[in-house]
């Protein structure tokens, strides 16, 4: 099994019964007896897959979703999909590798994929520097979604970033007015968008690829506006607290649902996705089939009104009853300072036309 | 990404800086140049250092007099009200520090919003504060800003946002602080469509969550000078990519270099940038 070479501390009791029954099985000739232990111990095995899977804590469940041998854009594209024919390029600086975009063929659908791409060995994770995409990368995914939005082709989004690149030529080129312009771009872009949170879905990297008509994340991968590290750096001034931030932010699939920003969670196979590859792709080629099939037929001007509100309705706040603040400082008129200096000292204004637009202010 | 406490570029400022929104006295030391500033002096310049024209701290109502016709400002969802969604606790509970917060800066959330005249032309307008957890941006300051954009796109009013928020989303309402980053951004898509004219003015400190979606989508973008403005913080910068970063790096002056604002304007000299910029873009009229 692939994920031998690596293992998280939570799956060592699943890796102890695994070595058991592999041994077992490599006695010849087995008896009855044998036989009889295998079937009890393949038992015992789910039993403590779905255990321990099913009370994973916050921070655990980040583990997985970084897992190494976790299925990436990529392996979708290979497991998922019947074809995938790769579009490069921003058009404007350079090919980032940490988003791979392209046509891809889903049955009878024709899609267009957008995806956050980690890399499985040192030399691709370099190349896409482990997933985190520079703003070459978010204008390339923008300049492909515009293409298939011209022909009505669907875009499916696998996000899976640890967050956008912070580094001097991220900033340089626009990391910030590039995310922006992104979910503005997608918030209105004419044509059926999926997205989906494979792996890791750190903050605005995430969320540049992540406004779509349907929203979805994987078991156990994990949606957030920080890591959990950096929350605890910053709120706990150490990251050893990452298990209490990990768990303060609610970030897995288990919160995320009820707060409205996940619409639907794929289960993944019994210990993870990284154990069955072939079955989570599987699972995540019939949730693609079953949205597609309902958003294509949904006229644009409803599919457009819809994704807007699914954003408009979020965040949680209280409105009390009367417009009027019952504070003093919060109510509409200013408390003006003594010492404040007139705004019409610093440069001179327009006086009639002034005098004339003030007329028309009702107050 | 959001980072409560960023760096200045000049790190003497977060040593020097007095903790915002606390009243200060007669005489107060300059972040940019460290002289001893008569108080009244530099408030006569709009909070502009008149040694070294650092900008200082402004709160949003300081701001508010400072840009809009004097006694023309009307608040909109004062009202609104930030709650826990999350029941989150780090060192101490969320609800608080929203109460400690609220009663230091009198300010119910990050950002006060309304409409009001500037030189005479009828505005929206939203402005956060960097005072209140670092103008990050929750759910009340997502929903405030979108109703304002809503209200300019009916209303057919050109809409100003001044930001400084160093916090961009805020930590402590999670993922619901990242999805209004969406939500305002929806909102704006929804403005510019309708030929609705924004312009963004980004001021000391702009990052994170807050730089990267309403604060970057203006149809015009002005800055103060010298102002802190980008997308991951300095210190998570550094801590990434080991180097030494340049200097002025994320400042106003470098954005201006590499092309992501239009202007860089001193303060004195907003209100009437804006009046212009509104003139140069008004239709028909």
């Amino acid at each position: 099994m692939a994920s031998n070479e690596y293992r998280l501390p939570f799956e060592q009791p699943i890796f102890e019964l695994e070595a058991r029954i592999e041994k077992l099985q490599r006695l010849v000739p087995q008896g009855v007896e044998t036989r009889d232990e295998l079937r009890r111990l393949g038992r015992e095995l789910t039993t403590r897959k779905k255990e321990i899977y099913s009370q994973l804590r916050p921070s655990e469940t980040v583990d997985v979703a970084r897992h190494p041998h976790r299925p990436m854009t990529t392996d979708y594209l290979e497991l998922t999909f019947d074809e995938f024919v790769e579009l490069h390029g921003d058009k404007t600086f350079g090919d980032d590798r940490a988003i791979r975009t392209g046509w891809a063929k889903l049955d009878v659908f024709k899609v267009m994929v957008v995806g956050h791409q980690k890399g499985r060995n040192l030399k691709e994770r370099n190349a896409c520097y482990f997933g985190c995409a520079h703003p070459e990368g978010y204008r390339k995914a923008m300049d492909k979604m515009r293409l298939a939005a011209k022909f009505h082709m669907p875009v499916v989004c696998f996000i899976d970033t640890p967050g956008a690149y912070p580094g001097i030529g991220a900033e340089e080129r626009g990391q910030a007015q590039v995310i922006a312009t992104s979910m503005l771009e997608m918030s209105r872009l004419p044509t059926p968008i999926v997205c989906v949170v494979i792996g890791e879905g750190g903050s605005g990297g995430a969320l540049g690829i992540g406004v779509g008509d349907r929203v979805a994340m994987l078991e156990h991968a994990y949606y957030s506006v920080i890591s959990p590290e950096g929350c605890a750096g910053i709120l706990w001034r150490s990251d050893a607290y990452r298990h209490q931030a990990a768990e303060a932010l609610k970030m897995t699939s288990k919160d995320l649902p009820a707060l409205g920003v996940i619409d639907e969670v794929i289960p993944e196979p019994l210990g993870g996705a990284h154990r069955n590859p072939h079955l989570m792709a599987s699972r995540m080629k019939t949730f693609l089939r079953n949205q597609l099939r309902q958003l294509v037929d949904i006229p644009i001007d409803e599919l457009l009104e819809a994704r807007y509100q699914r954003f408009r309705r979020l965040g949680q706040f209280l409105e009390t009853a009367d417009g009027k603040a019952p504070e003093p400082e919060a109510d509409g008129e200013m408390p003006a300072p003594a010492d404040r200096p007139s705004p019409a000292a610093v440069v001179p204004s327009p006086k009639a036309k002034a005098n004339r637009a003030l007329g028309s202010v009702p107050h | 990404m959001s980072t409560e406490r960023p760096d200045p570029s000049n790190w003497r400022n977060m040593i020097t800086r007095p903790k915002r929104g606390v009243p200060e006295g007669l005489w107060r030391r300059c972040p940019g140049c460290q002289q001893t500033i008569f108080r009244k002096e530099a408030e006569k310049r709009l909070g502009v250092c008149p040694e070294c024209d650092y900008h200082w701290f402004v709160s949003a109502r300081e701001r508010i007099n400072q840009v809009f016709d004097e006694g023309t400002f009307e608040e909109w969802d004062a009202n609104l009200e930030p709650t826990d969604p999350l029941n989150f606790v780090d060192k101490k509970p969320y609800r608080e520090k929203l109460k400690e917060e609220q009663e230091r800066t009198g300010l119910r959330d990050a950002a006060v919003v309304g409409t009001g005249m500037i030189r005479a032309r009828r505005v929206a307008f939203g402005v956060t504060d960097s005072s209140f957890i670092m103008g990050s941006m929750g759910s009340v300051v997502g929903e405030k800003l979108t109703r304002t954009v809503e209200r300019a796109t009916q209303q057919r009013l050109p809409l100003i946002i001044i930001s400084g928020s160093g916090g961009g989303a805020r930590m402590h309402e999670g993922i619901l602080s990242l999805m209004q980053m969406a939500k305002v951004s929806a909102a704006l898509g929804r403005f510019d469509r309708a030929g609705g004219l924004y312009i963004s003015v980004l001021t000391n400190p702009t990052m994170g969550g807050v730089a990267a979606s309403f604060a970057s989508l203006g149809d015009v973008i002005f800055a103060e000078p010298r102002a802190l403005i980008g997308f991951a913080g300095p210190r998570t910068i550094k801590a990434t990519i080991r180097i030494e970063l340049p200097k002025g790096f994320q400042t106003s002056e470098f954005l201006l270099e590499h092309g992501f604002i239009d202007r860089i304007v001193p303060r004195q000299n907003l209100k009437s940038e804006i009046a212009r910029a509104i003139d140069y873009c008004e239709q028909g009229l």
